[in-house]
């Protein structure tokens, strides 16, 4: 009895010891590549920077005294709102039709259809952006031809943030259409045949069947979405100009807080930026948190 | 029934067709606009859909050579291939200790890996930055790679990936006298291959698409990537709208090509690793 003890112990040793030299290499790159910079980026939202990242002058709270009376922190801040407002649902909607009606099994061409929705996120967002820009030209473009009218789509503060959101919604129907599908396929078929025997309709299958099944999935589409459209970045920095007239009002904080941090080289204040979107973003995962253990249904 | 079921055929038919020319127009348009001449492309009237005065395959070329486009693809490949290779070793050792193995600090380590996923990468960059720069790594394919050497989530993809296959293979391969690394190397490793795809995937995409650290690491452009390199050619190229769009086709296309190929494991690789992307 007691030598079988000792040997599972020193099994247990061994097994202790392949478990860390399996994880060291992922730890050790979390704790230099993510936990410290984590940790300086707080100490930096502290300081004033000097030159090259040198020479940092602890300020105390000062740079986020600033942050708060900034209005162009606020105004970039309620921007990337403003845009998540539209990409989230508009592009969770448009991509749950597509997907359903993908499911349908007597459509044909299916894998045609996927692949076209698809396509948008194979594509880096800098050319995504650049053709979306040339479509948008105020004198040439294809789109002011189409309708023959005259609108300065991305330089007229009031609709700029609309048509950046709609880029950003062209480009996350396929990724979030992939994953609906991926959903819908787990539904079991028998709960469809059951409601078409007591004569449901479609549309009454969707709502009691489809959409209650599906939660899981939506919950999940919703939240990356959110934090997706919330760190918005390329779209917004390919398509707007620095002289760009609607820049203020379309400017994502993300945006603000590359041009401040590596443009301006002012890293004190980017990174008192940072910390304000973190903790915005914190804020918002932890409400969701609290909002999915009340609405999803898992089975 | 027969008309009822009819009319919704068509319905949805309508429905994709045109959600699909839409989601079509973007890519044809910057084709049809690579292959024109400026004039052409900047006529409002006439307003000309197709090339006019033939189909202008030259633009390809003047833009391939104004700007290298062979040393941006060779970045972008390296790039790519490292953080694939860096991702894929690392997540699927520490994914096999995590889903399998029992050692003292397991829950603390992978409370480590769970948080970083939460927390938006915004906080990281200035400091990875100031790292980079402080060990020379500027404007070099390691500076590059180096925020993407270990990954959280693919961590946890693999760990999930590890989880779900059956235990009685490693209790089997225990007896037949293998050691935990042989067992890991030798048998599970090859059965969690498709989380492994599927993370190489995701990686790759993530890599390929990734424009801000491009553009802060790599200021030059013969050690840039295609997207960062795009932002520079919209700056260079003003308003030489048919040479714009011949950089875009450029940088999409292999991407593209790549996708068409293996579209299955595409699909299927963003379905089972959702993500952050």
């Amino acid at each position: 009895m007691r030598v079988k003890k000792t040997k599972m112990s020193h099994a247990s040793k061994v097994e202790a010891i392949w478990g860390w030299v399996f994880i060291l290499p992922t730890m050790l790159g979390l704790i230099i590549l993510n936990y410290i910079p984590a940790v300086n980026t707080v100490y930096q939202s502290l300081c004033k920077t000097g030159d090259f990242g040198r020479g940092n002058i602890f300020v105390g709270l000062e740079n986020y005294k600033r942050a708060f009376s900034d209005t162009e922190i606020w105004q970039s801040l309620w921007n990337t709102v403003k845009y998540a407002i539209i990409e989230v649902p508009a592009g969770i909607v448009i991509s749950l039709i597509l997907a359903v009606f993908l499911c349908d099994k007597k459509i044909k061409g299916k894998s045609l259809f996927r692949t076209i929705f698809f396509l948008p996120m194979v594509c880096a967002p800098a050319a995504v952006a650049m053709v979306w820009k040339w479509l948008y030209n105020q004198q040439f473009g294809l789109i002011n031809n189409l309708v023959h009218k005259n609108i300065a789509w991305i330089s007229e503060p009031k609709i700029a943030w609309i048509s950046i959101a709609i880029i950003g919604v062209w480009s996350i129907i396929g990724y979030n259409m992939v994953l609906f599908i991926g959903g819908l396929q787990e539904i079991p078929h028998d709960y469809y045949e059951a409601a078409e025997l007591d004569g449901a309709s479609k549309l009454q299958q969707f709502f009691h069947i489809t959409i209650p099944m599906l939660s899981p999935t939506m919950f999940f589409v919703v939240q990356t979405r959110i934090i997706g459209a919330l760190t918005l970045f390329d779209l917004m920095f390919m398509v707007m100009d620095k002289t760009n007239a609607a820049l203020g009002n379309t400017q994502s904080i993300v945006y603000l807080f590359y041009t401040e941090s590596f443009t301006n080289g002012n890293k004190g204040y980017g990174a008192a930026i940072a910390m304000i979107l973190v903790v915005f973003i914190m804020l918002i995962t932890l409400i969701l948190q609290k909002i999915e253990k009340k609405i999803v249904f898992y089975n | 029934m027969g008309t009822k079921y009819t009319i919704r055929k068509i319905l949805i038919y309508t429905f994709l067709s045109i959600a699909a020319v839409i989601m079509i127009i973007p890519f044809a348009w910057m084709i049809l606009t690579a292959l024109k001449t400026n004039q052409e492309a900047i006529s409002v009237s006439p307003f000309y859909i197709f090339p006019k005065n033939g189909w202008h395959f030259e633009n390809f070329a003047t833009v391939w050579k104004s700007y290298d486009f062979f040393v941006l693809y060779k970045n972008t490949l390296l790039f790519i291939l490292f953080r694939v290779i860096c991702a894929c070793l690392t997540a699927t050792m520490a994914g096999y200790a995590f889903a399998r193995l029992n050692f003292p600090g397991k829950k603390i380590m992978f409370s480590l890996v769970l948080i970083q996923m939460m927390i938006p990468s915004q906080i990281y960059i200035i400091p990875q930055y100031l790292m980079v720069s402080k060990l020379h790594l500027m404007n070099t394919m390691a500076g590059l790679v180096f925020p993407g050497i270990v990954t959280a989530f693919g961590t946890y993809l693999l760990k999930t990936g590890y989880q779900s296959l059956p235990k009685e293979l490693e209790e089997a391969a225990k007896l037949d006298g293998c050691n935990i690394g042989q067992t890991f190397l030798f048998i599970m490793m090859p059965l969690a291959k498709s989380s492994m795809v599927s993370l190489g995937i995701f990686t790759a995409l993530f890599a390929f698409k990734d424009l801000m650290w491009p553009m802060i690491v790599c200021t030059e452009s013969a050690t840039t990537t295609l997207s960062a390199g795009l932002a520079k050619m919209q700056g260079q190229y003003g308003s030489d709208y048919p040479s714009m769009m011949a950089s875009a086709v450029l940088a999409v296309i292999p991407m593209i090509v790549i996708y068409v190929i293996f579209q299955k494991q595409f699909v299927e690789g963003i379905a089972t690793s959702g993500g952050k992307l």
